[in-house]
């Protein structure tokens, strides 16, 4: 017996070592499914806190060198980017006054159905300083943890698109897991013909939009925003494009996605710590008058009037073309004509109606001629 | 491409510095852990902590010491990752205790040697991972020859060269 055991000792250790690991194996699979770190996260913060340190300050050294570079070495060229960036801002400006317009309506309009929104009230900027370094673990590490308020499940974005949800957070760092790993899933739509699906990283590390049914049109090329459904991400947040459509197994499509956001290249995320569900209020004291806004928008339409009390021509027009005025109740300060530019501008998409980031303004708007009744602002169209 | 069967009396046994035993792993898995950041593909076709785990394995000829080195490289790597850890350790323990077994055997201290080595343990390494994880775990993987081949070769080529200056950390017993 005993020369049997120094004969096979070797080999007695091996399947001891083996079948030890097996055990922990089995025990996490029965406590968590296997998928959830937070089962083993006193053993997981030994490593996490042998490598992290490192890794942060590697990022913090190459972030020196390239501050060193960008700030003083690398100048050319910077006032034609200034004066670049300039026109894009005076450019922005033009959409911000068109958008906010949008945006006002939009808002009566969903106080008209007590329509509630979630709203990114607070994010936190943090950078990457590693990941799993494994393809079948797509997972990356930021440099802020419980210290600066994170918790589990909090999404993380850049502005480009979404990058995933907080997964395991330690004191001052914590593991993010990608939308392009296998056991992510994240509420998607499509953001013209609102089609709604679950959004899934595959083993080859893809993206893919799931329980699409086949029988659904999905043009290549589409827009893929957050839905909401998910109760992580507020609904609008932009996720990718759609790249290739074709038929899947049990009756949906398989929809292959091209994130928004470079998961490959993840530098700086911000994290959303705290958003708000609130009910869309109409602003109360809109600063610009209807008949403002109807000058703007309908060419048509007359100059404004010299006084606010006269009424606009174009107002009369609006109000008897017969389009329901829901929205003349909510705003009893305005002329009549106030309220028919309003409705009359009612027929929207879901997605214009929307005031989440990446909503694009209504493609179908006019662009008003240049008046001297009319701000600079309407004067040229950012399409 | 010479491997050359040799007796237990002939072959070398060397042992590592506990710097070298503890920094060389853990470097590994730190460059492992940072450089897919800057270079995304090298997570998809590099191992370094399997490299790693293969040369001690190999130049201590101890399976016993093998499949601990093994076993503690792959826990740890596990660790790193959100899958259930557990998964890398047991496919690093059999690579550790097969190459140690090896090494006993036959002479790897030539390039010719050393990345055949290295390739067939990239593919036992793939396949022991692949057969616990789908097979305890029910991770949905999907494996591919061609893709297992060329990580195969990439590991193997880097092998070949790391191990070469690895070798300036031994020591003589």
């Amino acid at each position: 017996m005993e020369s049997v055991l120094g004969r096979y000792r070797n080999l007695i250790i091996l399947v001891g070592v083996l079948f030890l690991q097996v055990l922990g194996l089995a025990t996490q699979v029965k406590r968590g499914g296997g998928n959830d770190p937070e089962s083993t996260r006193l053993i997981r913060i030994w490593a996490v806190g042998a490598i992290s340190p490192f890794e942060r300050a590697l990022v913090w050294g190459e972030n020196g060198v390239s501050d060193l570079w960008h700030n003083y070495f690398y100048l050319r060229g910077v006032r034609a980017e200034n004066r670049q960036l300039k026109d894009q801002i005076e450019h922005m400006r033009i959409d911000q006054v068109r958008l906010s317009e949008d945006a006002a309506q939009a808002r009566r309009l969903q106080t008209l159905v007590a329509f509630k929104e979630q709203f990114i009230s607070r994010t936190v900027a943090a950078q990457v300083i590693g990941s799993s370094g494994s393809d079948l673990s797509r997972t990356i590490y930021i440099d802020k943890g419980e210290n600066a308020g994170i918790q589990r499940d909090m999404a993380v974005m850049t502005s480009d698109g979404i990058v995933g949800k907080v997964l395991v957070v330690y004191s001052s760092v914590s593991q993010v897991l990608l939308i392009s790993d296998q056991s992510s899933g994240v509420g998607a739509m499509l953001e013209k013909t609102r089609l709604q699906g679950v959004l899934r990283g595959t083993a080859n590390g893809e993206v893919v939009l799931e329980r699409v049914m086949s029988d659904e049109q999905v043009p290549v090329g589409e827009t893929v925003l957050t839905s909401g459904g998910d109760q992580i991400f507020p609904k609008g947040l932009p996720v990718g494009t759609v790249t290739n459509v074709t038929s899947g197994k049990d009756l949906f499509l398989n929809i292959k996605i091209k994130p928004a956001a470079d998961l490959s290249k993840l530098e700086e995320v911000l994290v959303l710590v705290e958003k708000q569900e609130r009910q869309a209020t109409a602003e109360q004291n809109v600063h610009v008058r209807a008949a403002d806004i109807l000058a703007q928008r309908l060419p048509s339409v007359p100059d404004k009037p010299a006084t606010d009390t006269k009424p606009v021509p174009g107002a009369t027009v609006g109000a008897t073309t017969g389009v329901p005025k829901p929205a003349l109740a909510k705003t009893p300060a305005k002329p009549a004509g106030a309220a028919g530019t309003t409705t009359s501008q009612t027929p929207k998409t879901p997605s214009s109606m929307s005031s989440g980031p990446g909503v694009p303004a209504d493609p179908a708007e006019p662009n008003p001629p240049p008046s001297n009744s009319q701000p600079p602002a309407t004067e040229s169209s950012p399409q | 491409m010479p491997i050359t069967y040799t007796s237990g009396e002939q072959v070398e046994v060397y042992r590592f510095s506990i710097p070298v035993t503890i920094g060389i792993p853990l470097l590994a898995l730190f460059v492992q852990a940072f450089l897919p950041l800057r270079f995304p593909r090298f997570a998809v076709y590099i191992d370094l902590p399997l490299l790693v785990t293969i040369f001690f394995a190999m130049a201590r000829r101890n399976p016993i010491a093998g499949l601990f080195t093994g076993a503690v490289i792959g826990l740890a790597q596990d660790m790193l990752g959100h899958n259930p850890i557990g998964l890398y350790g047991i496919a690093k323990t059999v690579v550790g205790y097969g190459a140690s077994s090896l090494g006993v055997k036959l002479d790897v201290e030539n390039a010719g040697a050393r990345f055949l080595v290295t390739l067939g343990f990239y593919l036992v390494h793939s396949a022991v991972y692949f057969t616990v994880a789908r097979g305890l775990v029910n991770m949905t993987q999907s494996w591919s020859w061609s893709r297992g081949i060329l990580a195969g070769l990439a590991n193997a080529t880097l092998g070949t060269v790391l191990f070469f200056l690895l070798d300036k950390f031994k020591q003589r017993t």
